[in-house]
């Protein structure tokens, strides 16, 4: 049963990214050409709208369901890996004109071939594994 | 129900994402889709290959779940919840696309020219497709997180790291819609 609240959240975020258009690969080429504010008004509101969140739950202590305190892990200092990795996805987000949620969503959404870019992430994360030894 | 059927306006669906996030911070656990691709290569025997894949994916199952729910959620978006307006793309942007080939960009989410199976007959389109997810695949776990674990999550925690892989991003998008697309499809 606690599957559930996990399965509900995702099909909520489904619906929301679906409604909002941003699995949309147009939106993306949109985005990136800087010719609408559509895509920046999400990610930017929802930023703002999460760092109020997250401030304003830290300051009130309030809780997980499981009873801790509301935090979130510090993302690990690799600023090196973070700019080169980052690109190596940005590269593929505006090709594939989907990035990892939205895989997923368009796959529901009924375009099949995604599968083909899903697959192929899978793969390209094994690799990662592979090297990430022998990564800079 | 206009409202509903129509697409919803930045100011609705950002807020709306951020409630996603904090949903899974309020139920204990972060909002990072591309963790999914570890946990499944772990499921598939990866861990036999490389230490990164060595860990109880069990406890990464509500993920899936989330990931699953998505699909729904993609599925019912798209049958219950959308009329046939158009999605209303820049004129220019759609000027540029329909000079690289790619036309009805207000009917659809992906080009057919890219994603239909008539299309993926072509093996060149295959191929773009395939380097289009690997590259997303090694690119994610590289940088630390994608567009939901860095852009969303890790901005509203005032990650820095978080900021630097989003300027990655942009930087990786900027050189394949400017540099490389005129290159690959004129």
């Amino acid at each position: 049963m606690k599957a559930l609240k996990f399965l509900f959240t995702g099909i909520f975020f489904g619906i929301v990214l679906t409604k909002s258009q941003a699995i949309s690969w147009y939106r993306i080429v949109e985005m990136f050409r800087f010719e609408s504010f559509h895509m920046y008004g999400i990610i930017g509101s929802a930023v703002v709208t999460g760092v109020i969140l997250i401030q304003l739950s830290k300051k009130l202590k309030l809780k997980t369901t499981e009873g801790d305190l509301i935090s979130l892990p510090q993302k690990a200092k690799k600023y090196k890996s973070a700019l080169l990795g980052g690109t190596i996805f940005g590269l593929g987000w505006a090709l594939a004109g989907a990035c990892p949620g939205p895989m997923f969503i368009l796959l529901g959404a009924g375009y099949y071939s995604i599968a083909i870019v899903l697959v192929s992430s899978i793969t390209g994360t094994f690799i990662y594994g592979l090297v990430a030894d022998r990564l800079p | 129900m206009d409202y509903i059927l129509n697409p919803w306006p930045w100011y609705i669906t950002g807020p709306l994402i951020a409630t996603v996030m904090f949903l899974l911070v309020s139920f204990g656990k972060t909002f990072g889709m591309s963790s999914n691709l570890r946990t499944i290569c772990s499921i598939g025997g990866a861990g036999k290959y490389a230490s990164f894949f060595d860990f109880n994916w069990k406890e990464q199952q509500w993920n899936l779940w989330v990931a699953v729910g998505s699909i729904i959620g993609g599925f019912l978006a798209i049958h219950f919840l959308s009329n046939s307006n158009p999605i209303d793309i820049n004129p220019s942007t759609i000027e540029v696309l329909s000079s690289y080939g790619f036309n009805d960009p207000e009917a659809n989410l992906a080009p057919a020219e890219l994603y239909s199976f008539e299309a993926l007959k072509n093996p060149f389109n295959l191929f773009l497709l395939v380097i289009g997810g690997i590259f997303i695949g090694f690119g994610t776990r590289y940088a630390g997180g994608c567009t939901s674990g860095h852009a969303i999550t890790g901005l509203s925690n005032l990650q820095l790291p978080s900021l630097v892989a989003v300027i990655g991003f942009f930087i990786g998008g900027l050189l394949m819609t400017h540099i490389l697309f005129p290159l690959i499809f004129l």
